[in-house]
């Protein structure tokens, strides 16, 4: 008989050869998916060609994702492609996408049902927490990880210590997953979750999407929080049952399982939440912010944060029979090819044309400061996406403001930051 | 390990787009970074940092990003030791990785500009200017192995070669 065990412990142990794990422990676990995008690869490409190895550890467990800058950018950032491209060649690697079927890794895999419930994922890419809303231990390393797990399909972990979040109660109107996130962030800082597991659970979920939990695990991270993990109940299942690949199980944490804390929030008194430059965790409410009359010059709506279906159906919402205002931006960047066909089935991207918004091909492209839609000196953007650090999104005088995507809509009508209230 | 170094100093939450841009990302030739090392908090670091000196910085050094580029940037840069009061989770299992001496240590005593000797093996950091000595964090066991053992890379090139 084992300790009882959070649902972070139970999935890490199942992936390793041992009877028991406590936090704190290092292990050595097998991973089911390995991923690695168009920055981070090329170098666990180099690495992996220097261990040795005559093949990858199993051709079906590594996704190899061109997002970020791809459509390639530049010369460069084609080149990093073309590295990836004659990787998966190479070692026949199953989940490779080429342009035009390939999207923001985060939605991508999940949409397509390559991560599950129960699986351990690592993933070159700091939001590769976001498969946590599936039930999954999922964390982010670097490239020589990555590397180090192409070749043996391994990888070290210390055991996370788990702090459970509960948010009970009815969502307010364009209250969303994103907002919960952020303000959740702005309570416990930056660092407030670092090295450890968050656990989400309470009533308000059962009000809420996928979309909405794959944001908050999303955005984990933020908190400097190694995963961030809700336990599957039947909105999960709905969801991964016609995706899914392969088999997968269903892990819940016991009931007397060890947390370091628990955090317990009312729902019913959190409003939609703007993170304020340059840090995810100066986050206030949305009737604080618009108060400050913050004009914008560009608001986004994408990413592997807001970049799905709901998040873009929201933004039409608002949108729709309006323009943007006069010298403003609007990117509309659908997180996947499924989601931008669906957009388009639904009429949302004729919604965002006729507003006057652009809409890109899926990519990263300016959450991080990559392409379409680099923001110049002394210019501020409202965007859907995750970071506000200093510089994120172009030039280091510039200032990104987070929030959700309909904050981000009403904000490109109004040309500052509003609720979407006021445009209503 | 023994080292002695000039800090430069920075503050809390230097995030990955702090210590090298994403705008610099479309490459990842370790003298290409370098260049660029630290831009976004101090853009003359690159062209005032000698090889041997330490960055020095307060909580949550290397949140963000989980790219591996910025602790190549700052090893590139001829850096062999960060100190901070915490490290981001990924920048920390990084570091090790790729075998940069990182520290954990109430670092509000150390200025830019300041001396320091530090005996890695001991976590002991003597600041020769102000003549103060503070103690780091121990390096966990597991971490300490790998980075004696030469990084993950040396450890899986040994792994091949002895079969196990």
């Amino acid at each position: 008989m084992t300790n009882p065990l959070t649902i972070t412990e139970k999935i890490i142990l199942a992936h390793t050869n041992l009877n028991s794990v406590s936090p704190g422990d290092i292990v050595n676990a097998r991973v089911d998916i390995a991923l690695g995008n168009d920055i981070t690869a090329p170098i666990a490409i180099k690495e992996f060609d220097t261990i040795g190895v005559c093949d990858v550890f199993d051709r079906e467990k590594i996704a190899l994702i061109p997002d970020h800058f791809v459509p390639n950018k530049d010369i460069a950032s084609a080149k990093q492609a073309k590295m990836l491209r004659e990787f998966a060649k190479k070692y026949d690697i199953k989940y490779y996408f080429e342009s035009g079927e390939v999207g923001v890794e985060h939605a991508l895999l999940p949409e397509q049902g390559i991560v599950l419930p129960g699986d351990l994922v690592i993933g070159a890419d700091s939001h590769t927490c976001t498969y946590g809303a599936l039930g999954a231990f999922s964390t982010g390393v670097g490239s020589t990880d990555l590397a180090y797990a192409m070749a043996f399909g391994e990888i070290w972990l210390k055991i996370p210590y788990s702090i459970k979040v509960i948010f009970d109660g009815e969502p307010n109107k364009w209250v969303s997953g994103k907002d919960l996130i952020l303000f959740l962030i702005g309570k416990i800082g930056v660092e407030g979750a670092n090295y450890m597991a968050l656990e989400f659970s309470g009533s308000t979920f059962k009000h809420l999407t996928m979309a909405d939990r794959f944001s908050i695990s999303n955005m984990a991270i933020e908190a400097g929080a190694k995963s961030g993990i809700f336990e599957p109940d039947e909105i999960t299942e709905e969801y991964v049952s016609k995706r899914a690949k392969r088999d997968y199980i269903i892990y819940k944490s016991d009931p007397d399982a060890e947390y370091i804390k628990t955090l317990k929030y009312d729902t019913t008194k959190i409003n939609p939440q703007v993170a304020f430059p340059h840090l995810p965790e100066n986050s206030i409410d949305i009737t604080e912010a618009s108060a400050k009359n913050i004009k914008i010059d560009q608001s986004v709506i994408g990413s592997c944060t807001n970049g799905r279906i709901e998040d873009l159906r929201i933004a039409a919402s608002i949108l729709k029979g309006k323009k943007i205002a006069k010298y403003t931006r609007l990117m509309v960047i659908p997180a996947t090819p499924e989601i931008y066909l669906m957009a388009e089935k639904e009429g949302l991207i004729d919604i965002f044309m006729n507003a006057g918004g652009v809409v890109s091909t899926p990519t990263c492209g300016p959450c991080l400061g990559g392409y379409m839609g680099i923001l110049a000196d002394g210019e501020k953007a409202i965007s859907s996406t995750n970071r506000n650090f200093k510089g994120r999104m172009g030039d280091i005088t510039s200032e990104v403001y987070l929030a959700n995507p309909a904050v981000c809509a009403a904000s490109a009508i109004t040309g500052k930051i509003s609720s979407p209230d006021e445009v209503a | 390990m023994l080292l002695k170094g000039k800090v430069f100093k920075f503050g809390d939450n230097i995030d990955t787009d702090a210590i090298i841009p994403a705008r610099y990302l479309n490459d990842s030739d370790p003298e290409n970074l370098r260049k660029h090392c630290m831009e976004d908090a101090d853009p003359s670091f690159a062209s005032n940092v000698n090889k041997g000196d330490f960055i020095a910085a307060g909580v949550n050094f290397g949140c963000g990003s989980s790219r591996e580029h910025a602790p190549i940037a700052i090893k590139a840069s001829g850096v062999p030791l960060v100190i901070a009061k915490s490290f981001a989770r990924i920048f920390y299992r990084n570091s090790f990785n790729i075998g940069l001496l990182i520290l954990e240590a109430d670092t509000d005593s150390i200025d830019s500009g300041d001396i320091l000797e530090v005996d890695s093996d001991k976590g002991e950091i003597k600041n020769i200017t102000k003549n103060i000595t503070i103690n780091a964090k121990p390096i966990p066991k597991f971490m300490s192995e790998l980075v004696s053992a030469g990084g993950l890379m040396e450890h899986a090139r040994k792994r091949v070669k002895e079969g196990f």
